[in-house]
């Protein structure tokens, strides 16, 4: 495997980490049936993306592996969802909805705002690595838009260019 | 009109999502009431009930479970959480407010239909919603209300697991969801067959909406005929519709099938902000075809909206006053579903991309007339040419705002710019407190 550069190599990555995805992975495969464990793709992905900081062509390939797979089927789902992230971002990555509910109440104007304020364009890091910024489709709060998601994890709502200034300034 | 809650009735409640002030609120006395029943009598009370899909087609429900062959097993079900099109904004809140109604109605539905494992297929930008949704299901596990027994009393085993998407609209689409879940990129499968017949790893699968099966306690607990009673002809129930754009009060609204579409906007949301008039409704998500502000006086009941020339969808409605530049609305949601065009089918992956390119370039100055009927030309080769209804959906919003906005597509290109200038998004922005059921938000 140390020879196929492009298709990643799991013995590059940390054993300690390595040891970590496949006891959690172990307990996220039991939702599928047990012929079925490349069901279990997306869950292992986000896990090797959560432990090893991005989906390398490497954490493509040890899911791949430990789901009875080839890396090409890892690597087509990688590339496939947005939420997925096969190249290092920033520390945070923050993400404005741009769509048509979050426009009517202000979110392109938020957007390119804070785009002028870090000095980034659309999908650009701060040259800090601090901060990724880019621009999403509707992330379903458009009763209570703008919205903008933290991190993949933490959803603010109801937001304005000050706010947005407030949260992004303290993200640690 | 009934002011009967069947979704929205416990939101904002302390300690609503768990199992406890559910059960004090007599939740799970539906599936107590189904055990003691006959699963094709549980089948019966949902075809009365007229309850249609509220993810966007508006197919009826009860007909749908009838498509399981009848001797094939396993038979899964997975219900779709995905809530992508732009507009729509109202499983979340069940979730958020009620997790265990679903579980209910998950393992109503289960038992009535014979599966033993079910999915919740949520989308990846809903980490909290996913995360309430799994503790309920873990509380409903170790209350022993799902797991080897029914409700601790009938032998019939039920898993209910969540599966989280990673940011892919085109997975709120049933097959490409069952290829998501089966842990491939989510590209739609041709039908026949359908999921009921051929679905997750091969085998019968019923795919329903989140807000659909939510309903399916109520339906057992008050019976089908008492649901359809609050709707009209062959639709049943109440809806959450979704109300955002320029409005006062956006927000969720929870309302019999067959609600005004102005009174809903005018009234309940408080009509527009500013005093402003409407010049632009998108009914149901933004694959809809618009209305405009002269023609929203309509029942939002599917058939009616279908009369009306456009789609009651997953109930998402955006309204756009009349400061508002409609080629900039076109040209984001345009852009839109060239972003999420699974790039499948041709017709689809390279339209859509040139519908983006033009509107774009008409609302920059620089389309012409021929542009315009490009735009036509362009969508009427995509609708109906895909495998999926993604093709319509990106044809249908481009058609209809051409065909009721030429004017203002023409102006651009006569004008040589956009005449609302940095204005585009109308001229006033700024964000309302929404109100979703009784919460304030």
């Amino acid at each position: 495997m140390t020879n196929s550069a492009p298709l990643g190599a799991v013995e590059e990555l940390p054993r300690e980490k390595v040891d970590r995805f496949d006891r959690e992975l172990a307990e996220i495969v039991k939702r599928y049936p047990p012929d079925r464990k490349a069901a279990a793709m997306l869950p292992a992905l986000r896990l090797g993306q959560e432990i090893f900081g991005y989906c390398s062509t490497s954490v493509q390939a040890l899911a791949a592996d430990r789901l009875g797979t080839s890396p090409a089927r890892a690597e087509e789902v990688a590339t496939f969802y947005v939420m997925f992230h096969t190249k290092p971002h920033g520390q945070h990555l923050v993400e404005i909805c741009t769509n048509v509910s979050c426009c009517l109440t202000g979110g392109d104007r938020i957007f390119e705002a804070m785009k002028a304020k870090l000095g980034v364009k659309n999908g650009g890091t701060t040259a800090d690595g601090r901060i990724t910024l880019r621009e999403v489709e509707c992330l379903g709060s458009c009763g209570t838009a703008p919205a903008m998601l933290v991190d993949e994890e933490e959803m603010f709502e109801r937001l304005d260019l000050a706010k947005v200034e407030q949260i992004v300034g303290g993200l640690k | 009109m009934s002011d009967t809650l069947v979704l929205s009735k416990r939101w904002g409640k302390a300690g609503s999502a768990e199992l406890a002030g559910y059960r004090a609120d007599g939740g799970y006395r539906a599936l107590e009431k189904a055990l003691g029943m006959d699963s094709a009598a549980i089948v019966e009370e949902v075809k009365k009930s007229n309850l249609r899909g509220r993810g966007g087609a508006g197919f009826a429900t009860g007909l749908k479970w009838t498509f399981l062959p009848k001797d094939v097993r396993p038979r899964y079900l997975a219900v779709n959480a995905d809530e992508s099109e732009p507009g729509t904004f109202k499983d979340r809140y069940i979730i958020e407010h009620d997790p265990h109604m679903l579980i209910e109605g998950i393992a109503i539905t289960c038992l009535a239909l014979d599966m033993h494992l079910a999915y919740v297929y949520i989308r990846g930008e809903f980490p909290k919603q996913a995360r309430i949704l799994e503790e309920a299901i873990a509380e409903a596990r170790a209350a022993g209300i799902i797991g080897p027994k029914l409700l601790g009393k009938k032998d019939f085993d039920l898993e209910i697991h969540v599966h989280r998407g990673a940011g892919a609209y085109i997975c709120g689409e049933e097959s490409a969801l069952l290829e998501s879940l089966e842990g491939k990129k989510g590209y739609p499968r041709l039908k026949p067959p359908f999921p009921a017949v051929v679905g997750l790893w091969g085998k019968p699968t019923i795919i329903n909406n989140v807000e659909t099966i939510a309903n399916v306690p109520w339906i057992v607990e008050q019976g089908g005929d008492a649901f359809a009673a609050l709707g009209t002809g062959k639709s049943g129930g109440t809806r959450l519709f979704g109300v955002s754009g320029h409005v006062v009060r956006p927000g969720v609204y929870e309302k019999p099938v067959h609600y005004n579409l102005k009174r809903l906007i005018m009234e309940d949301a408080g009509g527009i902000v500013g005093g402003r008039g409407v010049k632009a409704v998108i009914p149901g998500g933004s694959s809809c075809p618009v209305l405009r502000g002269d023609e929203i006086d309509v029942s939002m009941e599917f058939d009616a909206m279908k009369a009306a020339g456009t789609m009651s969808g997953s109930g998402g409605v955006i309204v756009f006053d009349d400061s508002t530049c409609m080629v900039r609305a076109l040209a984001r949601i345009s852009k839109f579903y060239a972003e999420e065009s699974c790039g499948q089918c041709t017709p689809c992956r390279e339209g859509t991309s040139w519908m983006e390119g033009i509107v774009e370039k008409i609302e920059h100055g620089h389309g012409t007339a021929a542009d315009v009927e490009r735009l036509e030309q362009i969508a009427g080769c995509i609708g109906g040419n895909t495998i999926c209804a993604l093709g319509d959906a990106a044809s249908m919003p481009v058609q209809s705002f051409v065909r009721k906005f030429k004017d203002e597509f023409l102006r651009h290109t006569v004008e040589r710019r956009c005449p609302y200038g940095e204005h585009g998004w109308g001229l006033d922005q700024t964000s309302r407190p929404a109100v979703v059921g009784a919460v304030r938000y």
